[in-house]
This record gives structure tokens, sequence and C-alpha cells, in this order.
């Protein structure tokens, strides 16, 4: 196969193995979507090898040069997401069958439709992390959107119909908005392509609407506060394995091209003066994310939350905007991803065996699932960002940015974000831990199979463990730094 | 003015009624509809758009742009009435 053509095969692939899936027969699709994952994630993390080992990749479709054609260009950022879409696939290939196995009545198709779903899913992540021009990045945007809503939908109950319904509302809103901006950004540039519009847009009127509305689309469908307020419902009321790819991945498809547009063509043409309002908005997000997990009884609430405020890290670059920051956004992306996804399948693992996810009945229950709870601790040690995990070298080098600026409130608002997300993730464990064991329990019974436990626990090592291996993400990234960040 | 700058003008009043109904109307349906009536609006302005300079051929680009749109707006709107009816039947059922 021709290394070159692999960012096609990347969005090709999964499409292709989606539109299959769904055609299949129904007996067939847990073991096709295992083998089809196994496919996309090599796929993945070859190319991401291959961009590490010879620099970024572009392709013009059909040999359509822009401003005409459509490009597909694979840079380290785009390495990086690819790799940890693959890295969450792999784990979350293994337990959704179980999952449905366990959670499902007999007969329910939900797993039957998932499989093609989230393929869907892949083919439109993968799309956005390539995507070279604006348009195409609105085809990823809206497939995605669409397969989330689906997956969301496959809860089946009504208050999980409801999220789905709501979740689509405001996706379609979001990306009408963003269509808008794209045509303005057309209309008086005559390109789509990300780098030719950095080189050739004028600051006008017309310019900064764009601007506006492009980036209100995008904040909708990064649920960064205030637009946050569909996220926990639709992250609470999906599926376990759902939740993980929401939370970890879907949010991370728009905001990766939110950093693209800005920092490629807003930052060079002298508009990101405007990034201030988002860092201001992202220590908001921070601070009040925080506090409404704390208040959670249900588990998969008090996650939901939880990305609430890791999403507001994210946003602190548009305001700090130094290579630094940069580094430290997108690893903070990735290992949010590693240690949500670990989370949300560890709530899902608890509310199977302990059939509710009420944190205060947690009375002595990691007694009962061992495993399950030192999972949710190893995470909660990422996003609590203590050494050696990701999270913390992505903490560590956003606080040292804000610091080399004199940035005070940024400084505070990171080591305060580690401190309440301590705070709500502590009581978690406090309850689960407290309690002596249950008398009726016989020992060495195990309530939940390897496949629900391990799965989870791999994905929160490779989040710590990504804070002891940070310089391979680094190197990555400093090939394919913004110009407008050298 | 000429036709290309009628079609930006009405694009735009469409998109911005939509606009307040999305956010007036609480009723599902009615924040489609709105919705799609937003979209057309946003197709009439990139139709608008399209206008390269008086008697020439318009630039195809954004009609290509327009055509994709119309398709995601109709799967997207199909998807959203499916989720009302079973979100409707539910409620029946629960009564």
């Amino acid at each position: 196969m021709n290394l070159a053509a692999l960012p096609v095969w990347l969005v090709l692939l999964p499409l292709l193995l989606a539109a299959a899936l769904f055609i299949a027969p129904e007996r067939w699709r847990s073991r096709l979507g295992q083998l089809g994952t196994l496919l996309c994630a090599a796929l993945a993390l070859l190319l991401a090898w291959q961009v590490l080992q010879h620099g970024p990749i572009s392709v013009a479709l059909g040999n359509w040069q822009a401003p005409l054609g459509i490009r597909l260009h694979a840079d380290g950022l785009s390495a990086l997401m690819l790799a940890l879409t693959a890295l969450v696939a792999l784990p979350l290939a293994l337990y959704a069958p179980a999952w449905f196995a366990r959670h499902e009545q007999a007969g329910s198709r939900s797993e039957a439709f998932f499989w093609p779903l989230w393929l869907f899913q892949w083919a439109a992540l993968n799309l956005l992390f390539l995507a070279g021009d604006l348009f195409n990045a609105y085809v990823g945007l809206e497939l995605s959107g669409l397969a989330a809503v689906a997956l969301v939908a496959l809860g089946g109950k009504r208050a999980a119909l409801e999220a789905a319904l709501r979740y689509l509302l405001l996706a379609l809103f979001g990306s009408m908005l963003y269509l808008l901006g794209v045509a303005l950004l057309y209309g008086t540039s005559g390109v789509l392509d990300l780098a030719l519009l950095g080189e050739q847009l004028q600051v006008d009127h017309s310019s900064r609407a764009a601007l506006l509305l492009i980036t209100l689309g995008l904040l909708f469908k990064t649920a960064l506060l205030p637009f946050h307020f569909w996220l926990p419902a639709a992250h609470a009321n999906a599926p376990a394995p759902v939740s993980a790819i929401l939370s970890a991945l879907v949010v991370k498809g728009s905001f990766v091209l939110l950093l693209r547009i800005w920092f490629e063509i807003f930052y060079p043409i002298g508009l990101g003066g405007a990034g201030e309002v988002l860092g201001a908005l992202g220590i908001a997000a921070i601070l009040w994310g925080s506090l409404q997990a704390m208040r959670q009884q249900r588990i998969k609430l008090l996650v939901a939350w939880s990305t609430v405020a890791q999403l507001g890290y994210l946003f602190l670059i548009f305001a700090l905007a130094v290579e630094l920051a940069w580094a430290g956004s997108v690893l903070h992306a990735i290992s949010h991803g590693l240690a949500k996804a670990a989370l949300f399948l560890a709530a899902g693992n608890i509310a199977l065996a302990l059939g509710h996810d009420q944190i205060h009945r947690l009375h002595g229950a990691a007694g009962k699932l061992p495993l399950t709870f030192f999972t949710v601790a190893l995470a909660g040690v990422s996003l609590m960002g203590l050494p050696p995990s990701g999270g913390f070298v992505a903490k560590w080098l956003m606080l040292q940015a804000a610091i080399d600026a004199g940035r005070w409130p940024y400084v505070v608002a990171i080591i305060g974000g580690s401190l309440l997300a301590a705070a709500y993730l502590f009581p978690l464990l406090r309850h689960a831990l407290a309690g002596t064991h249950d008398p009726r329990q016989r020992e060495g019974e195990r309530l939940l199979s390897g496949w629900l436990e391990i799965p989870p626990l791999l994905l929160a090592t490779l989040a710590l463990l990504l804070g002891l291996m940070a310089l391979l993400p680094m190197s990555l990234l400093s090939g394919g730094m913004p110009v407008s960040l050298r | 003015m000429d036709s290309a700058l009628w079609f930006a003008l009405v694009g735009a009043a469409l998109a911005a009624i939509a606009l307040h109904a999305f956010f007036a109307r609480r009723h599902p349906l009615r924040r489609l509809i709105a919705l799609n009536i937003m979209g057309s609006g946003i197709f009439l302005v990139l139709i608008g758009l399209a206008r390269r300079y008086p008697g020439a051929l318009p630039d195809p680009v954004p009609h290509a742009m327009v055509l994709t749109g119309i398709v995601v707006a109709v799967s997207a709107t199909a998807f959203a009435l499916v989720l009302l009816r079973k979100l409707a039947r539910l409620g029946r059922g629960e009564a």
C-alpha cells in the first residue's frame, strides 16, 4: 500500500466498515466490529509513526490542488489525536461487547447498532483531525454530531432520548453558525483552505463576523461554559461505552478544529486578541464545572461535570498563546481523553455490579470491586494532575507558560482546578473504601469479568504512563507547531 | 440592486427570524423548523456569494456547498423527526 495515501484510508476505511456493518447479519457485528477496530487502529498508529519519522504528510485528493481541491493534512497534532482515538478504541472494543451482553436484556439490538455508529463516529473524527479546508471539516462536524446523537439515543430510555434530541438541535445550531461563518470567509477571500486563508484573509468587518460565528458554533459543540448545558445529560444518560467515546473523543474533534482555525487563520491575520475571552471562559469552566461535579449524587453525572471542568483547561491556550501552552493544551486533550474514557468505563462497571451509581450508597464497594476502584484512583491521579501522570505534565506546561507571562489568574485557576478535582474525586473513593467487608460476600467471588475490568485499567495506566513518555508526543508536536507560535 | 444582493439580504433576514424562533420557542418541533429556515437563509446567502461579476457565470464552489448542506439538513431533520416520534410514543405509553 502506498503510505502517502494513509490519510485517505483513515477516513475511508472506518466509513466503509460502518456502512458494511449496517448490512451485516447482527450476530456477526460484534466480531466484525472488533476486527475493524484492529484494522483502523493499526492504520492510525502507522500514520502517527510515519509522521514521527518523516514529518507531515499532505494529500491532495484526486490530485486537485487547493483552492479547488480537497486537501488532507496529517501533522503532529493530527497524528497525536488519531493515535489517541486508536488507543481509546482498542480497549473499548474489548469492553463494549461484555458491557452490552451484561447490561442489555436478551434480544436487545443496542450492540448491533453500536458498532456501525461508532465506526461512523471514528471516520468523522479522523476527517476532523485531517481536514485541511473549512468545508470538509464542516462535513466531518455534521457526521460526528449525527453519529454522536444516535449513540446517545442507544440508551433507549426517555431521559436518553430527550438528551439526544436536545444535543441534536444544539449541534445543528452550532453547525449552522459555523457554516455561515465559513460562507463569509469564502465570500471575502474566495478560498476555503486553512493555510491559504491564513495568508490571504484581511481584517475587516466580515472576517470579524466570521470569527465570531465560527467560534460560537464550535463552542456549542465543544461545550465550553456557558455552552455546556447539553453535555451532562447527554454524556451521563448514554450507555457506558458511548459516554467514554463522547467525553474522551467527540468534544476533542471540534476543539482541534477550533485550535487550527485560530492559530492558522485568526492569529496570523492579527485577530488573536479575542482569545482573551476564550481564556476567561476556560477559567470559568474549570471553576463552575468542578463545583457542580462536587454537588452530584450520581457517579456518571460527576464524571460528566468533570468533563466540563477539564475542557476549560483546553481553552487557556487561546489567552496564553505560546508554544509551551500549546503543547500543554494538546497533551491535556490526550491525557484527559485516556483518563476520562477509563473513568466512564469504570463508572459503567460500578453501575453494572451494584445496580446503582449513587455516590453515597457506595459504602464498602471498593472491597467488592477492587480492580475497578483502583482504576478510578489511577484515572483520578491524571485528572488531578499529580505526578507522574500525563495530566501532571500537561498542567505543568500550562502553569509554566502562565508564570512566564505573569498571568496570575491563570496560575490560580490551573492549580485551583487540580485541588477542586481532588475535592470532587476523593468523596467517591472515601465512600467506596469506608466500612467493613460485607459478610454476605463470599471470598474470592468475582462480580465482573476481566473483559469489563481490564480495559479501563489499561486506559488509566496509559494516562499515567503518558507523563513518563511525554517526550514522544512533544517531539511529534514540535514539528507541527503553527507558524503564529514559532 | 441586483438579484445576488437580494438573495443575500433575504437569506440574512430568514436566518435572523429563525435565530429568534430557535431561542424563543420551547417545543422541539418548532425549534427544528426554525433550524430548517435558518439553514435555508444561510443557503441563500451562499447563493448570493456565488456571483462573481455581472453577466459572468456564477462560482460553482458555493453551489456545491449548498448542495452538501441540503443533504446534511435533510438527513438531520429526518433523524430529529424519528427521535421526536419515538419520544411522543414513549410519552403516550407512560400516561
